[in-house]
């Protein structure tokens, strides 16, 4: 009996949690913002800290008929609307439906004496009231602290925060309060003594001159949560925050392969081509067809009707169909029919995190089962963060089963540069391209450097970019070393010749010993009749004296008879 | 919007007072805003009565707004802290916040001079 009730009474202790609608936020907090509770987001200036709470009211008032106030404590009601109507939000729409309640408390210090002994009643009145009009189950005080420069007495100010926040509670609605950051503390006049129950903080760092929008769970009461702080956008399609949450490697994986775009890499490959999946880089010198690769492997997979999505950081949409046309993959048809997107940025418009957060939107929007970035070397910055970046872009492919392929640009001279070294363990297959010059002329060579769960070709093969896109053919490796273009067709003719007279020796040798024959059976033949003359003498030679002997015999008899002597 | 909290207190000063008076800048439209029987409203009613009989005897309205019985008020006088004494005659608007205990404070705030100066 006691163990059947266990359960439901840890149940009905459980935190029941207030979804955001927020994309990624939910995931972050697992589930939402604690219900009935008031939830502090705190930021510096410009972190758009007013937008996630405008969001929040919002989505409860759209997705989870849940009614909101927003007590405004700095911008009008009129300026709200302008502002988040630029996200898509049509706030005044859910004003006018009375789903939304915007109330703008202005405080003019010049305007206000102070004389004796006062509260805060009017502000839970008026709160009061807001939500009572509406039945809200939300509410954003944006910002509270606004109040600390209209009034004097911050000693009254914080025991009726205190009460505020502890009244909120019990009113049961779910609250955001924002806080504008502060030196050495969370907010500016400490008001996260008040709010303990969950804080989120948002931040808007800027290093090398981009900007990166960050957030994270500072805390939250009886949840676990999320505790990195996970790049956020904000763009024309409002708020999203991108948690970045396979750390572990339990993704499940295929043993089905797809082709490479490229006969005869694929055959290289020993299966056929990349493991679904897989991640994939491209490593080589400028000039080697990096992107050709990406854009063959594309091609293949638009003709087999899968989804692709193409990040490109150096080129545009346009010059890359371009380009890509005049070594016959033709992108554009693709394109038209919806199967290929081009997502086409310069890195340094955004922070790693932030392109992070983009591609990994982008990916979760679209949908593809193919992806190419071209090229990872465009990210400048610190190894740590471009293998952090990678680590994370690497994953969320992986998780989804999304066949990755990056190309990377390498320093001539150099193995490996540093994203490549970063990121060279995360790759299943590493394809190298290689410049080799030699006898005034630059040949391209493609060697695997790995391919996991393959028994892949090791050989060094020489490839050009033709007409009909990307051709291996196979390269000459003498004792002279590797041998490509011109020095590998001249090599190849005189071997040719080489061949040409060792067959010539052959059939000479093949003559001479023919004649031999013939002339030993000539030789033979006539021993043979010589053997044949002299056997047929012979024999007549014996005939001769067979025939004396029988010759002698008669004579012998008939003297005998003739001198009478009996037989 | 007049409360039964003051009304019998202060029915004899708005007789007082006539109605063009008004007009006229001397005169002095207060409202005082509080939320219910609390000892800071009573106080706060008190403390006005008081400075008003003496500063500005004959020259004054007072309206004692109980917001628990109105909260819809609040918004339209930017109500935050309570009690708060609002004049809204004369021009320009005026803010006294406050159980009006600090009478020097009070008198800066409804700009009224000891000497029954009218501001400029």
């Amino acid at each position: 009996m006691n163990k059947q009730t266990q359960p439901t009474h840890a149940e009905s202790i459980a935190l029941t949690k207030t979804p955001t609608g927020i994309r990624g936020l939910d995931d972050v907090t697992f589930g939402g913002l604690p219900a009935g509770r008031p939830t502090l987001l705190c930021g510096a200036a410009g972190c758009g800290k007013t937008l996630l709470a405008m969001t929040f009211l919002i989505n409860g008032a759209r997705d989870y008929g849940e009614n909101g106030v927003f007590m405004s404590f700095e911008e009008r009601a009129i300026d709200l609307e302008q502002n988040v109507a630029s996200l898509g939000y049509g706030l005044a729409d859910l004003v006018a439906s009375k789903n939304i309640v915007v109330d703008h408390v202005h405080i003019e210090r010049a305007e206000i004496e102070e004389s004796g002994d006062y509260d805060l009643e009017g502000l839970f009145v008026r709160l009061n009231h807001a939500i009572d009009s509406i039945g809200a189950k939300r509410v954003v005080l944006d910002t509270v602290e606004a109040l600390f420069a209209g009034f004097t007495d911050t000693g009254i100010l914080r025991a009726e925060l205190r009460r505020l926040f502890a009244w909120l509670k019990e009113k049961g609605v779910t609250a955001i309060v924002t806080g504008e950051r502060g030196d050495g503390q969370l907010t500016r006049y400490g008001i996260e003594e008040y709010v303990s129950d969950c804080v989120i903080l948002l931040d808007n760092r800027v290093e090398d001159q981009i900007t990166t929008r960050r957030l994270r769970v500072v805390k939250y009461r009886g949840s676990a949560h999320g505790t990195n702080e996970y790049p956020f956008l904000i763009d024309d399609r409002g708020i999203s925050v991108m948690p970045i949450t396979s750390a572990g490697l339990g993704h499940q994986i295929s043993d089905e392969s797809i082709s490479t775009g490229v006969p005869g890499l694929d055959a290289m490959l020993g299966r056929n081509g990349y493991f679904r999946g897989s991640s994939v880089l491209i490593s080589g010198l400028a000039g080697t067809g990096k992107s050709t690769f990406g854009a063959a492997f594309i091609d293949a997979a638009c003709h087999r009707g899968e989804r692709c999505l193409l990040f490109a950081f150096e080129e545009s949409q346009d010059q890359i169909v371009r380009n890509m046309s005049s070594v016959g993959i033709h992108l554009k048809p693709h394109i038209d029919a919806g199967l290929l997107r081009f997502e086409a940025a310069r890195p340094s418009l955004y922070g790693f995190e932030m392109h992070l957060a983009r591609m990994h939107r982008d990916i979760e929007d679209f949908g593809p089962s193919v992806v190419v970035v071209d090229p990872i070397s465009a990210f400048r910055g610190p190894s740590l963060e471009i293998h952090a970046t990678l680590v994370r872009l690497a994953d969320i492919c992986k998780t989804r089963g999304i066949t990755a392929l990056f190309t990377s640009l390498s320093a001539a001279g150099e193995l490996m540069d540093e994203s490549e070294r970063s990121v060279s363990s995360l790759m299943d297959t590493w394809i190298g391209l290689k410049d080799h010059e030699a006898n005034g002329e630059r040949n391209r060579l493609l060697y695997l450097l790995k391919s996991r769960g393959m028994n892949h070709s090791k050989q060094l093969r020489e490839y050009q970019l033709t007409d009909e896109g990307i051709e291996l053919i196979d390269a000459y490796i003498g004792t002279e070393g590797v041998l490509t273009g011109t020095a590998r067709l001249a090599q190849e003719a005189r071997e040719r010749d080489a061949s040409n007279v060792r067959a010539q020796g052959i059939k000479r040798r093949r003559r001479e010993i023919a004649r031999k024959r013939a002339s030993v059976e000539r030789q033979i033949a006539e021993l043979q009749a010589e053997l044949v003359a002299q056997e047929a003498e012979i024999n007549m030679m014996i005939e001769q004296e067979e025939a004396q002997e029988v010759a002698y015999a008669d004579d012998r008899s008939r003297i005998a008879s003739r001198r009478g002597a009996a037989p | 919007m007049t409360n039964e909290l003051g009304e019998s207190q202060m029915s004899s000063d708005k007789a007082s007072v006539d109605i063009s008076d008004f007009t006229d800048s001397g005169d002095y439209n207060l409202r005082l805003y509080v939320a219910g029987q609390t000892p800071k409203s009573l106080a706060a009613i008190a403390n006005l009565k008081h400075i008003c009989e003496t500063y500005l005897a004959g020259r004054y309205t007072i309206e004692v707004i109980d917001l628990l019985v109105t909260p819809t008020l609040a918004a339209g006088d930017q109500i935050v802290a309570l009690p708060t004494l609002v004049r809204r005659l004369p021009p320009p608007l005026k803010r006294v916040i406050g159980n009006l205990a600090d009478t020097e404070r009070l008198l800066v705030g409804l700009d009224i001079r000891p000497k029954g100066f009218k501001s400029p």
